[in-house]
Order: C-alpha cells, then sequence, then structure tokens
C-alpha cells in the first residue's frame, strides 16, 4: 500500500535554514544538510527546501546547497523559491534535486508549467499555491483566493480553478498552504482539502497549520491529504517524525516506520 | 569495481552517482561505448518520457549497445521502462529485452491519484538483487506508466492493481522505483547489485 507521507519544510537564506511564522518573523533552526539528514534518519520521507534568499550571490549559493542535499541524503526532495523560466529548473534539476516547486511564477505565466511537464515529466513539477479565505472586494461574499510572492500580494484567481487548472496543464502534485492556519498551529485545514483531494486526479501535499500529532491524522483521515508538510513543530522538537509516524500506524493510516 | 552509468537525456542521472559515491564507489558517467562495454556493472537510470529517450537512444545508437551488454545492468525507472517492448508514453517501441509492456496508470477510484507517487511495499521478493532485506519494504516511486505483472517479474507493488516493481532477465535487472533515493532499503539493493 503507498504510505501517506510526512515532509518537513525548511526555509533557506543565505545557506541557512529560517522558518517564517506567518510569512513574516523567522527564527533560525540549524544547517540545511544536517537538518535534512537527521530528519532523513529519522523517517521522514521527502524534504523541500524553500529558497528565500533574493539576492543573485544567494541563488548561487541555494545551488550549492542542493549539490550538497543530493550528496548527503538518500530521499527525495523538492526544491521552490524564484524559479521563473525552464533554465532555473534545469539548473535545480542538474544540481540532483528530484522536484521543482514554482508558485508566483506560475500564477503569472501558467504556460511555465507545461514547458515543465514537456521537458522534464509532470512528475517533477509541484504547483504550490498559498491561498487565503476572504472577499476580493467588499460586499463580495468570501473565497479561498491565491497569493503572490509567498502571501504578499492577492489575485483575484480562485484556488480550485487554478489548481484544476494547474492539473490540466500538466502539474504532478499540488502543495496548498493555507495562509489562514499557517503558523497557528490549530490544524489544517481539512475541508478546503478534502474538496481540493476529491476534485483533483493528482497528488496534494497539505501545508500549514501542524501543532500536534493529531492533527497529522485528521489531514490524512479527514483532508484527504496524500502528504503533509511542516516546518516549524520539527524544527524545533515538538514533534519527533519517528513518534508521530508510530503515532499515525496505531490510528490505522498507512506511513513508513523505520 | 568499474561501474558506469549511461549518459543520455534523461533527468536525475547525477541522484545515482551521488548514491554510490555513498556506498564508495566512483562511477562514470559516460555515453562511450566501449567504456560501456568494458565496465563491470552497468547502470541505465533516469526520470523522463519514453520517446524523447528512445529516439537519443537510437540517434546515437545506444540501444543496439544496450541490448548487447553482458555484464549485470540495472534499469532504473525510464531505465527499466524503456528496457521493455513497447511504451503507451507516446505509443513508442523500446529496447524488447523484457517481452512486456509498458501501461498507463487508469485510476479506478477518487483515492487512485496519478502520478504514483510516494514509499510503496514491494513484495515477493526474487532474485540476488534483494538478498538481505524482509518480506516486505517500502522504497520510493514516482510514475504514470507501469509495467504489468510477467514472466520476469522480481518484485510486485500494489497500486490499483498490481504491478511488476522489478524484472530480471539474464544479466538484466530493473527496478521502476528508485533504489538511489529508497534510504537504507535503496542502499542494500544497491550494494546486492554491485555483488552480482
Amino acid at each position: 500500500m503507498l504510505a501517506k507521507r510526512i515532509i518537513p519544510c525548511l526555509d533557506v537564506k543565505d545557506g541557512a535554514t529560517v522558518k517564517g511564522i506567518n510569512f513574516v518573523n523567522f527564527r533560525d533552526a540549524g544547517d540545511p544538510v544536517e537538518l535534512g539528514k537527521l530528519y532523513s534518519e529519522q523517517g521522514a520521507d521527502e524534504l523541500v527546501y524553500l529558497d528565500i534568499t533574493a539576492s543573485h550571490e544567494g541563488r548561487k549559493t541555494f545551488l550549492d546547497l542542493v549539490r550538497r542535499v543530493a550528496a548527503n541524503i538518500s530521499i527525495p526532495f523538492t526544491v521552490g523559491g524564484g524559479i521563473n523560466e525552464l533554465k532555473d529548473v534545469d539548473a535545480l534539476l542538474n544540481a540532483g534535486a528530484d522536484k521543482v516547486s514554482i508558485n508566483s511564477a506560475a500564477i503569472r505565466r501558467p504556460e511555465l508549467i507545461e514547458e515543465i511537464a514537456k521537458n522534464f515529466g509532470s512528475q517533477v513539477c509541484v504547483v504550490a499555491i498559498d491561498a487565503n479565505f476572504m472577499s476580493s472586494e467588499a460586499d463580495t461574499p468570501a473565497q479561498w483566493l491565491c497569493y503572490l510572492n509567498g502571501g504578499r500580494i492577492p489575485t483575484a484567481k480562485n484556488l480550485f480553478s487554478w489548481a484544476k487548472e494547474a492539473e490540466n496543464r500538466g502539474a504532478g502534485e499540488i502543495l496548498f498552504t493555507s495562509m489562514k492556519h499557517d503558523g497557528v498551529k490549530t490544524g489544517y485545514a481539512n475541508e478546503t482539502l478534502r474538496t481540493l483531494s476529491l476534485s483533483l486526479g493528482i497528488p496534494i501535499i497539505a501545508s500549514g497549520g501542524a501543532g500536534a500529532k493529531e492533527h497529522f491524522r485528521d489531514v490524512f483521515i479527514e483532508g484527504k491529504a496524500d502528504a503533509a508538510l511542516a516546518a516549524s513543530v520539527f524544527h524545533f522538537g515538538e514533534i519527533g517524525i519517528k513518534e508521530l509516524k508510530q503515532y499515525l500506524k496505531e490510528e490505522g493510516v498507512i506511513v513508513r516506520v523505520i | 569495481m568499474n561501474v558506469a552509468i549511461i549518459k543520455y537525456n534523461a533527468g536525475n542521472i547525477y541522484s545515482v552517482d551521488y548514491a554510490l559515491k555513498r556506498l564508495g564507489i566512483d562511477p562514470i558517467i559516460t555515453a562511450d561505448k566501449e567504456i560501456l562495454q568494458k565496465a563491470d556493472k552497468v547502470i541505465f537510470p533516469g526520470q523522463g518520457e519514453a520517446t524523447k529517450t528512445m529516439q537519443y537512444l537510437k540517434a546515437h545508437r545506444l540501444d543496439e549497445l544496450i541490448t548487447g551488454l553482458k555484464q549485470p545492468v540495472l534499469g532504473i525507472c525510464i531505465g527499466m521502462q524503456l528496457m521493455c517492448k513497447h511504451s503507451e508514453e507516446g505509443n513508442v517501441d523500446c529496447l524488447g529485452i523484457f517481452d512486456a509492456p509498458v501501461l498507463k496508470f487508469h485510476a479506478e477510484k477518487q483515492e487512485d491519484k496519478i502520478p504514483h507517487i510516494g514509499w510503496n511495499t514491494i513484495t515477493n521478493l526474487k532474485s540476488g538483487l534483494y538478498e538481505n532485506l524482509s518480506k516486505e519494504e517500502f522504497v520510493y516511486f514516482i510514475h504514470s506508466y507501469y509495467v504489468p505483472l510477467n514472466e520476469y517479474t522480481i518484485a510486485e507493488t500494489n497500486y490499483i492493481q498490481n504491478f511488476s516493481a522489478s524484472l530480471h532477465k539474464n544479466n538484466f535487472y530493473a527496478t521502476q522505483f528508485h533504489p538511489e533515493k529508497s534510504g537504507a532499503v535503496g542502499e542494500q539493493i544497491l550494494r546486492n547489485f554491485l555483488k552480482l
């Protein structure tokens, strides 16, 4: 049976791991390669490295980091942040990344999804979506709307229609972050995730809201997610991946326990 | 030991290089026919699309080279699919080492997401490739096409239906999953291959 995946996410700036709390404040959480290796040994199923460096030098540092991760870690990893065109994807895959995650660039130019799928295969193309539940204008009913630039710029794009479009264009997976839940630690956006999962034929990675072991059980059972991503609960040792997997197994969720 | 990795237009070739280096082997990544023929072991890895990769193999005459290899050869993911007879991906004839088709996954129920991505179990393990492993192990898959069970199957996985996670015929071995991305279990499988 296919196991549900647990994915620690490491935000990287200038070669070091950081975690955004509600996308604004950061706290340091160690060396990205060492941390990834530790998670891998504890039973993480995949890793996500997000480059939040803006500068040109920083991008080169990130490519070096991707090479170091590929050389040292024997589980798959996805990289994201600042990917705008096919040559960015090519460089990251050549450095050893297994998948790339695109976000704002895909909203700005959706053809990028087709280009990646055609040149490297759908399986390497993760479309990340940051969305929040709100009204686009006053007096209109609230809905899930997509955001650009790490949740800073709102768009009029609806989460469900954009996710479907991304699938049709060749995305291999959707990584959905609920901005409403991110950093709050009260559980994932299960109802929304369930609707999303039932409307798509590709796997869904849930992100935003993990604070307790029960939240992971709920996102798999109620939210019907294929994978669950989290950052600070792992980085600050609030939940150990080994004990989390053991707990999920006892709760009847299929997981890989090592 | 001389281990050669076939260089062609598929992705993820370097992951195998890194995985072997972690085992203390320094492989050569090459499309050079003489080097490939003389290597002790040959790995045919990658992720990619069947039509494009087959075109490339033919254009560089790597197709006849691969089918003629006599030493242990390990095909991984698209490498395994290209070693089969025909692929539904682009409806293309492949190398024909294994007389088996490559078919597209079709979802039977809503939960059946395609691609098949993640850790799944391999069972009914046969051959030296799976020595020192338990009856059931988790390994990492990422694919949208599969090879049905057939006479060459040496490991099975269930996703939508039972399919071939691994094949073996004479000196040719293949895995649909990625041993280079499958943690300690994958390392053991690569070590076993190096001992064949």
